[in-house]
């Protein structure tokens, strides 16, 4: 059997099997298709949430970002979990409690205004949709490199997949395929690392493997595995694994990823799907160990494959020859194609050189030795992962696994993020404040065609992504940063925030991270209307890294704009209170 | 509903053990894995610094702990104040 048909049989039985959770849990009741009955156990839900979190960034991405770049990323394991401290502590158990389904719904009961309320449902829809583009593409990308299918198609096969088990089942059905998915992927991900780990340390547990020494046989037996690639890596005149370079940008940016992600709708909604307000604050819990357990993973992914690439290219040592063109492994053959990877002979010697061409200290040890620059001319990050199996020799249903586990983790990503659309739509928007008169029945219809239309949008930026995608990421953090977190912050643990105060505050982050994202990507992200380029940046931050500031805005402009007007009115002040108790969370839970 | 002035300890209770994890949470994350790396880069780690483990291990290990912690507190309040779920 070839390797696309065993791909084709993996990733066939994993979506047979989040069909049949879908007949399974079709939702009969708006409470069920936006916050799945509030029955879902605490690590159930903890579960789901892993899923829904970890997108394809997480699953492709994240090990070849840190691969790459060595310690400076850890950015992205720290940002992308401390959030989970805020999100567990300052929001998740009180908008439990607070009982109903969607973000904008808090934002515009407790500040009692429509006006909050769109606005609430504009930023939402602006930061799920811009992840949502990320999501359709990978899932896309997954289906082209390991089915064979055009792009194109496995878009359709996508949206059609997500579109029947969201549309039938809601949240209700999300969650349960998400466990599914969480199941999928992380078995995916943790197998060949495990292998991997074995073959480097001898230690079977990747995390710890990272920190232990070189098993007998290998080049550096018996040194640690970080100072084997540090030295790897001077030699070559790249930078240090585990050097320095700015810690108050990194601490910055890891702040803003932090903040965003507390401030992320789609994930704020799956603690109002579990019973009580003390379980929401386990699941947190239990979201973040579902969670660690790839992200504890990621960073061993990324400093082993470093080192086995390196190790490929210079397979006698850096002091003897480069590997020849003719000895490159298989895998290198089968991603040359994808044009993901690529090598050129430059000085002709029929040996592919690998180094820092761009270190002034490497241009004399170039010259001696006969080297005309780097020779691995393409490695693209995200290879990384999806292309561990094949280097650690690993049989083909791992590989057929991986490709199941990708195209999850985008998928129950995008599904959560659809519903979070969906719900703004039809219960912020059509309940709200067009059709307050509108049925149950009706509302529930009105959902489910808002989710179909969701899906039909995502297929479509899917197909045509604006060439922005990659800036408007950073976009999606900064506005969620910006915006959302600071408003439902204030609106939990300020009794004097009124509206005016949340809503100049929400215009204050929107505006102050749009602008310094529009200065300096362009308006709109169309090329060419930058005002300023990167060696201009405000005190040297980077737009990517204005969240924490943005959020400073919303909070000052809120503050002050509260205390010029009137104290809200005292219904408001009790909703508060009663907000800030747990008891009495049964009885909103009848809704 | 239990009155006032309960409600009003419970939730001053509530912030000190926020603030509490709070301040551990940018100490283990922002502080020994970023700034403060060069003071604690005597204590060595596997090879590497102990700031490089808290970096990309041990700020997340450090999370987990802080929620758990949150939550048997916050549940173990709830009950003393008599603002728990029934």
């Amino acid at each position: 059997m070839d390797q696309t048909t065993l791909n084709f049989i993996v990733v066939g039985a994993s979506f047979a099997l989040y069909f049949g959770i879908a007949i399974w849990a079709r939702a009969a009741s708006t409470s069920e298709f936006y916050a799945a009955g509030r029955g879902v156990n605490p690590i159930v839900n903890g579960m789901a949430t892993a899923a829904d979190w970890m997108s394809a960034a997480s699953f492709i991405s994240m090990a070849g970002l840190i691969a790459f770049v060595g310690y400076n990323n850890s950015l992205f394991l720290m940002g992308w979990t401390g959030g989970y401290v805020l999100m567990a502590m300052l929001l998740a158990p009180y908008l439990r409690k607070f009982g109903k389904f969607t973000v904008p719904e808090f934002v515009g009961d407790r500040y009692y205004s429509n006006a909050a309320r769109v606005v609430a449902v504009i930023c939402l829809i602006v930061i799920s949709v811009t992840y949502v583009i990320g999501q359709m593409r990978g899932a896309g990308i997954a289906f082209s490199r390991f089915l064979e299918v055009p792009i194109d198609i496995g878009l359709y096969i996508a949206g059609f997949v997500v579109l029947v088990y969201a549309v039938l089942g809601g949240m209700k059905g999300i969650t349960y395929t998400q466990v599914a998915q969480y199941c999928v992927l992380i078995i995916a991900y943790t197998i060949p690392a495990i292998f991997i780990s074995l073959q480097l340390t001898g230690n079977p547990i990747p995390g710890l493997g990272l920190f232990s020494t070189m098993a007998e046989g290998t080049a550096g037996a018996g040194q640690h595995l970080l100072v084997t690639l540090d030295g790897l890596l001077t030699d070559l005149g790249f930078r240090e694994y585990t050097a320095t370079t700015n810690p108050w940008l990194m601490a910055l940016y890891t702040l803003s990823l932090m903040i965003g992600t507390a401030g992320l709708p789609h994930v704020i909604i799956r603690f109002f799907t579990v019973p009580k307000v003390s379980d929401a604050r386990w699941s947190a819990g239990w979201a973040l160990v579902f969670i660690a357990l790839l992200y504890l993973t990621a960073p061993a992914v990324g400093a082993m494959a470093r080192l086995n690439i390196t190790t490929t290219m210079w397979p006698a040592g850096i002091e003897n020859d480069a590997v020849a063109e003719a000895d490159l492994p298989d895998w290198f053959e089968t991603w040359k194609v994808t044009g993901l990877l690529g090598v050129e002979d430059k000085n002709g010697d029929g040996l592919i050189q690998y180094y820092n061409d761009a270190n002034p200290d490497m241009a004399a040890i170039a010259e001696e030795r006969g080297w005309a620059g780097n020779e691995l001319v393409t490695f693209n990050r995200d290879i990384l992962v999806l292309a561990n199996p094949e280097i650690a020799q690993l049989p083909g249903w791992v590989i057929a696994l991986i490709a199941a586990g990708g195209i999850a983790a985008a998928l129950s990503t995008a599904a959560g993020l659809l519903l979070a659309i969906s719900s703004a739509i039809s219960h912020d928007l059509i309940k709200s404040v067009f059709r307050p008169d509108i049925s149950e029945s009706g509302e529930l219809l009105a959902a489910r065609i808002s989710m179909v239309v969701s899906i039909c949008v995502a297929v479509y930026l899917g197909l045509n992504p604006p060439g922005f995608a990659a800036q408007v990421v950073a976009l999606a953090f900064g506005l969620a940063a910006a915006t959302l977190f600071p408003t439902l912050m204030m609106g939990i643990f300020s009794k004097r925030m009124n509206s005016a105060g949340a809503i100049a505050g929400m215009l204050a982050g929107l505006i102050s991270t749009c602008l310094y994202l529009f200065l300096y990507l362009g308006f709109f992200f169309i090329p060419g209307t930058a005002v300023f380029d990167s060696s201009q940046y405000l005190f040297g931050i980077p737009p990517t890294h204005f969240g924490p500031i943005g959020a400073l805005f919303n909070f000052i402009a809120a503050f002050l704009v509260s205390r010029a007007t009137a104290a809200p009115p005292q219904e408001i002040q009790d909703l508060v209170e009663s907000v800030r108790v747990p008891r009495g969370a049964g009885a909103a839970q009848a809704h | 509903m239990s009155d006032d002035s309960d409600n009003k300890a419970y939730w001053s209770a509530n912030l000190r053990l926020v603030g509490i994890c709070l301040v551990i949470w940018a100490v283990a994350s922002f502080g020994f894995a970023i700034l403060l790396r060069p003071l604690v880069a005597g204590i060595s780690v596997g090879g590497t610094d102990l700031g490089f483990w808290f970096a990309q291990q041990g700020s997340i290990l450090v999370f987990l702990v802080l929620i758990f912690f949150y939550a048997w507190r916050m549940n173990a309040l709830d009950r003393e104040h008599g603002v728990d779920e029934e």
